[in-house]
């Protein structure tokens, strides 16, 4: 008699296989077991699943990356240009600031693709940092009413900001042909390494900012200076060898050169320069670019962001149950 | 059956934090705890929904409802107790959440469709569908900031029912578009219905809970207070309302009233053919209304009116004495008792509320006009839909067909 049941009830299964994968699929209602919801999960051992969780609504992120895309720039004439216009005037107002008024332009060669090199990295970071936090927030509607990862929200600005920097690098591709001057291939390997840091390190700071921001509006003025002040911390648009040169040859401040060079975003600036930057290596000898052991120092950056993401999903984790009750 | 949703002991408590801002939480660090008051949303809840039913969730506005959905739907985490479920879900809380303004139609319905779980190939098959059903073809490609508030809930909505879910949550969102297509998105609950899915929905509209579910729940102030049958739980609802209703009557004695006083209208009371003041009548007995006029001095033309208007407002009858053919008799000038006295009152199960006009022949002036005066309330055990209560028989060639169970009269008197 049960098996009679089961017969029956199959067609009626078999129409129903939309939704996102979780769970049993296509097993008959009554053999799918039932699941608790919103499991509270122990600290320790709540990343996997979520990640799983996460693969298996891809394609709304997808969704929400295309989103985030189209909506930018919607209905401006210029549209994806805009992408390419901020960086741009960024690097005209400090080629023309610190290039040629402050003089760097004629120690530091090829000063235009030097900056723009920093500015790639840096771009792509506070397009993630600036995004995330917000995205809870901005995104209100959708988490009062709709349930699905609250990961998704960061995680597709940083899909929307990682097409933005590949559009950016067309740019720097046109600068290489008008002064006929590529990077040696030999450091292109800093690239993969130094964007993987790079994602980790500012999907940690971002889940956690986009969590905070849901309880502490003050966060998005807060994320605005720190990220200012951040800039000036990070070799882009002048020379860490100045840095060094002051802290070590004219002050007696070793260490505090080694807390400089602890900055992540220092370090991954300073790879995709030395990978990036062609006139890193034309002098003769002495090189431009930072020469330290940088796949060492972003192999460490690797393992430490991974273990920063992890620790920064499980706080994302323990407040999201409280998302929507407080926006 | 399996059972598909189980609610264990559901509590939810709401902490409604005043200060937001970094200054006001350094400031007020200390009384911070005190700042934050306490609210209880959900209390004890305790619900098994089984496969294939559809359970309606009534109540007043706060009463604990579209909580309860979000935390069967995984978007609020209770306080204590917890959900198990199984099965896919879709939450219908919002027609068109996920739908943003500078997008087209056509990518909004991909988004939203996605946020709804559907893979982009599943939405690709069901695009013309869903376009068709929302009948909109011809603005599928303008942004949907540009949409009226109708074509936006029907797209929206349109999107909703495509997704195949196997539990479908329903945030009062059935009463959107105009009657077709309210009639339209009706069919398809019913058609999930038939497909076995379970439904849980809120409602704001008591006769669709009795159409569409099999059993309801009431919520009052996050307290479960009735889980029966729709006809049960809703007569409890009604219940619970006359109070508030009643006290609100004496409240609006003044603003209701219009017309120029030449004549007044009191004490109107409701009351059974015996003059027993009732609040409470079975389908089909009688009725009197009963007010008296004070016409303060001698007054040969008049006619009294009287409406009943169901809870939605609408008229269900109306007529005055002069359209019925009765000439009432001069006044003196003394004040009068006037009793309407409906032999039968064949109305389905509600709420109904009684107005009364005194004018003069033609309603040429309105001397007084009482709205919504008096409320009294129907019961039937009836199952039938709309305004009247009737009862058919039945017959299949020549054979009158005999009524199983409970005969109507007797089960419609005992009350």
């Amino acid at each position: 008699m049960p098996h009679q049941e089961r017969g029956a009830a199959a067609p009626a299964v078999a129409t129903r296989t939309i939704g996102p994968a979780v769970g049993a699929g296509e097993a008959p209602l009554e053999d799918q077991p039932l699941e608790r919801v919103n499991q509270p999960v122990s600290f320790w051992r709540g990343f996997v699943p979520t990640v799983r969780d996460i693969w298996a609504y891809r394609e709304l992120l997808g969704q929400l990356i295309r989103k985030e895309l189209k909506v930018k720039y919607k209905d401006s004439v210029l549209g994806f240009v805009w992408t390419l216009l901020r960086p741009l005037l960024y690097l005209l107002v400090y080629a023309v600031a610190i290039g040629v008024f402050l003089g760097s332009g004629k120690v530091i060669p090829q000063f235009g693709i030097y900056l723009f090199t920093g500015l790639l990295a840096w771009t792509l970071f506070t397009d993630i940092i600036g995004g995330c936090t917000g995205s809870i927030v901005g995104n209100a509607g959708l988490v009062k009413k709709v349930y699905f990862p609250r990961e998704l929200f960061p995680l597709s600005v940083v899909g929307a900001a990682l097409v933005n920097v590949l559009l950016q690098a067309v740019i720097l591709i046109l600068a290489y042909m008008v002064t006929w001057s590529f990077p040696s291939p030999g450091n292109l390997g800093l690239i993969p390494l130094a964007l993987l840091a790079l994602i980790f390190f500012s999907v940690g700071l971002g889940l956690i900012l986009a969590a905070s921001n849901v309880f502490l509006r003050d966060v998005t003025h807060l994320v605005e200076v720190g990220l200012l002040l951040w800039f000036w911390m990070t070799p882009i648009v002048y020379d860490w060898t100045k840095v060094r040169t002051t802290l070590t040859v004219d002050n007696d401040l070793a260490w505090l050169f080694q807390v400089y060079l602890a900055n992540p975003m220092a370090n991954i600036v300073l790879a995709f320069q030395r990978a990036l930057w062609p006139g890193g290596q034309t002098e003769a000898g002495a090189a431009f670019y930072y020469d330290g052991n940088l796949y060492l120092r972003l192999g460490v950056l690797i393992a430490a962001g991974l273990v920063f993401v992890w620790v920064a999903q499980r706080l994302f984790a323990r407040s999201q149950g409280n998302f929507a009750q407080e926006l | 059956m399996t059972d598909v949703i189980r609610v264990h002991d559901v509590s939810k408590q709401f902490a409604l934090r005043k200060d937001k801002s970094l200054k006001e939480r350094l400031v007020n660090a200390r009384r911070s705890r005190e700042n934050a008051e306490a609210f209880w949303a959900l209390r004890d809840i305790d619900l098994t929904f089984a496969s294939g039913s559809t359970t309606g969730l009534i109540g007043h506005n706060g009463s604990g409802k579209s909580t309860l959905l979000k935390i069967i739907g995984g978007i609020l985490t209770p306080s204590s107790g917890y959900v198990e479920r199984r099965g896919r879900l879709a939450a219908l809380l919002e027609l068109g959440a996920g739908f943003h303004g500078d997008l087209t139609g056509r990518e909004n319905v991909y988004l939203n469709a996605a946020i709804l779980g559907l893979t982009r190939k599943q939405t690709d098959g069901y695009f013309d569908e869903i376009v068709d059903f929302s009948g909109i073809e011809n603005f599928i490609d303008t942004q949907v900031k540009f949409y009226s508030s109708g074509m936006y809930v029907r797209l929206a909505f349109a999107v909703a029912v495509h997704v195949d879910p196997e539990i479908l949550l329903v945030d009062e969102v059935l009463s959107v578009g105009d009657e077709p297509f309210q009639r339209k998105c009706l069919d398809r609950i019913r058609r999930f219905q038939r497909e076995g899915r379970t439904i849980v929905f809120v409602s704001h509209g008591l006769d669709q809970v009795r159409q569409l579910c099999d059993r309801a729940v009431l919520l009052d102030h996050g307290n479960q207070l009735v889980d029966g049958t729709p006809t049960e739980a809703v007569r409890a609802f009604r219940d619970l309302n006359q109070a508030v209703e009643e006290a609100d009557e004496e409240k609006n004695v003044d603003l209701a009233a219009q017309g120029t006083r030449r004549v007044t209208i009191s004490d109107v009371s409701v009351a059974d053919l015996d003059g027993r003041p009732v609040r409470t009548l079975p389908s089909g007995a009688g009725l009197q209304v009963r007010f008296r006029v004070d016409p303060g001095s001698r007054l040969d033309d008049w006619i009294v009116g009287v409406a009943l208007e169901d809870s939605g407002g609408q008229v269900v009858w109306g007529a005055n004495s002069d359209m019925q053919g009765f000439s009432l008799p001069e006044l003196t000038g003394a004040p009068e008792e006037v009793t309407v006295e409906f032999p039968e009152v064949p109305l389905s199960e509600g709420v109904y509320q009684v107005s009364i006009a005194v004018a003069s022949t033609g309603n040429k002036t309105v001397y007084h006009r009482v709205n919504r005066l008096a409320t009294f309330r129907v019961v039937t055990d009836a199952y039938e839909d709309g305004a009247v209560h009737l009862r058919p028989g039945y017959r299949v060639g020549d054979q009158a067909v005999p009524r199983g169970g409970v005969p109507l009269e007797s089960a419609a008197g005992e009350r």
